[in-house]
């Protein structure tokens, strides 16, 4: 976030009435919930009058010339070689990503004793699928049900499993996230248009180890006999970090 | 230490608002990808670990930390850990010139870009054997210790002087407070779960429940 985004600086009147307000109509005092219900809507009605930012754009071009010359720095020493860092740039840019995670679900959703496999150990039912390595040395697998959602955070960095999601989204490591999905994760999935009855435990997973965590998403309703290749198209990403649910068939175009 | 990076529960953040996931590209800048690549080819050079990484990151300044894009943080950690590794003299940093060529040593230790898949594909387990048996296991109530050591430590301030319960024991894994320091043994390793009531009052829902890997250093019993 740049000093400019702060939306402490954009927001200060709006937000100090509103909290005033909060105050004002809780006996109790401090709402947590309530203040940030009320600091997001404020937000919200201000980012509708600003142009949209995100905070990985637009750096200052020195920035671009400190890395050109760190690069040719560590290629001069002989420290790095350009075409290792080509390649793994491409791992994750073309190879590496949520499709795997995809799969790992459907095959779950049509096998079930690969399915508790994947409770039970999820590090050996992964594998089985091909995909090891870096930053998924250690797996765990949690379920939706119909009565528990997970969620899942690194509040201290931006740990995340490589192998079956690829890189994470820049709002994956962002402050917000990293912020509010402990304290506030009915808010969090709220704002991705997530809404889940009262009753649902909401369990989130904080990486705070090298144990990296995958949400089994529950399978939607309407698509029984599909075959695993069309599930996958049901599977996003923000479905198996828990932000979201799996998609429904009328979502990609499929009554059946 | 108690800095910027250990975020869980922060207020005034503003909204997440997320990218959609269709529109996201993996990277959005091409310095993004070079620090990306360069980050990890470095690694690779063996004179730092993931926990070396991480501290390095969050032993900016807060307000640095808290300013930068994130690939702005790796690249700040990155130099860092060259300078103190002296693999990189802080002058060579400033001018973005050779003095002379790294010694040989490190130099056969270079990713190839051959090895490259491989070395992904295998990546780096931290599972290690402890003899001395586990203190907990699941049910038992904990409560995270209340210490604020000034090195590198990943219990999150808001579980400090918190109860919570064993969810499951993950068997020893490389102890971070130790292994950033460039020691490498083996802890054993908990998931704990707190209620959301535990960690942030009455008003949270007592149904919600947050789960922390804690290290068995972290844990006393409760």
């Amino acid at each position: 976030m740049r000093y400019e985004d702060d939306p402490w600086k954009r927001l200060g009147r709006p937000l100090l009435v509103s909290v005033r307000m909060i105050h004002d109509g809780d006996e109790n005092g401090y709402d947590a919930s309530a203040f940030n219900r009320a600091f997001r809507k404020e937000i919200a009605v201000s980012e509708h009058h600003q142009s949209h930012n995100h905070d990985h754009t637009e750096p200052p071009s020195d920035l671009v010339l400190r890395v050109q010359a760190l690069e040719s720095l560590l290629v001069e020493k002989g420290l790095v070689d350009p075409a290792a860092i080509d390649v793994l740039i491409d791992i994750y840019e073309t190879k590496v990503g949520p499709r795997n995670g995809a799969n790992v679900v459907a095959r779950a959703w049509v096998d079930s004793e690969f399915r508790q496999w994947l409770l039970r150990d999820a590090t050996a039912a992964i594998a089985s699928l091909g995909y090891t390595g870096r930053q998924g040395e250690h797996m765990t697998v949690v379920e939706n049900t119909p009565t528990v959602h997970n969620l899942v955070v690194c509040t201290l960095c931006s740990c995340y499993p490589w192998p079956v999601l690829g890189l994470p989204p820049v709002w994956y490591k962002s402050a917000p996230y990293r912020a509010r999905a402990v304290a506030d994760p009915r808010g969090v999935l709220e704002e991705f248009g997530t809404d889940l009855a009262d009753d649902v435990e909401i369990r989130v997973w904080d990486s705070t180890s090298e144990m990296r965590y995958l949400v089994l998403p529950e399978r939607p309703g309407g698509t029984e006999g599909w075959s695993e290749a069309d599930l996958t198209e049901l599977v996003t990403r923000n479905a198996m970090i828990g932000v979201e649910k799996a998609k429904k068939p009328l979502n990609i175009g499929r009554n059946r | 230490m108690n800095s910027a990076h250990d975020l869980g529960g922060m207020h005034g953040f503003g909204p997440i608002n997320p990218e959609p996931e269709d529109k996201e590209p993996v990277f959005h800048i091409d310095w993004e990808k070079r620090v990306f690549g360069l980050a990890l080819a470095a690694g690779f050079l063996g004179k730092w670990n993931i926990d070396m990484s991480r501290f390095a990151r969050e032993r900016q300044h807060p307000i640095d930390y808290l300013r930068h894009t994130y690939y702005e943080n790796w690249l700040a950690g990155l130099e860092k850990l060259l300078v103190e590794a002296e693999l990189v003299s802080p002058e060579e940093l400033k001018v973005g010139k050779a003095a002379g060529p790294a010694d040989e040593s490190v130099q056969r230790r270079v990713l190839k870009a051959d090895k490259v898949a491989e070395v992904i594909a295998k990546g780096s387990p931290v599972a290690m054997t402890n003899r001395t048996p586990p203190l907990y296991k699941s049910g038992d109530n904990v409560r995270a210790v209340n210490r604020h050591p000034m090195g590198h430590t990943r219990e999150p301030r808001y579980v400090r002087g918190r109860v919570g319960v064993i969810h499951k024991y993950h068997g020893a894994h490389v102890f971070p407070d130790r292994s950033a320091e460039g020691s490498k043994e083996g802890r054993h390793l908990y998931s704990v779960r707190f209620t959301a009531e535990a960690l942030w009052g009455e008003s949270a829902s007592g149904r919600n429940a947050v789960y922390v890997d804690l290290w068995e250093d972290y844990l006393e019993p409760a």
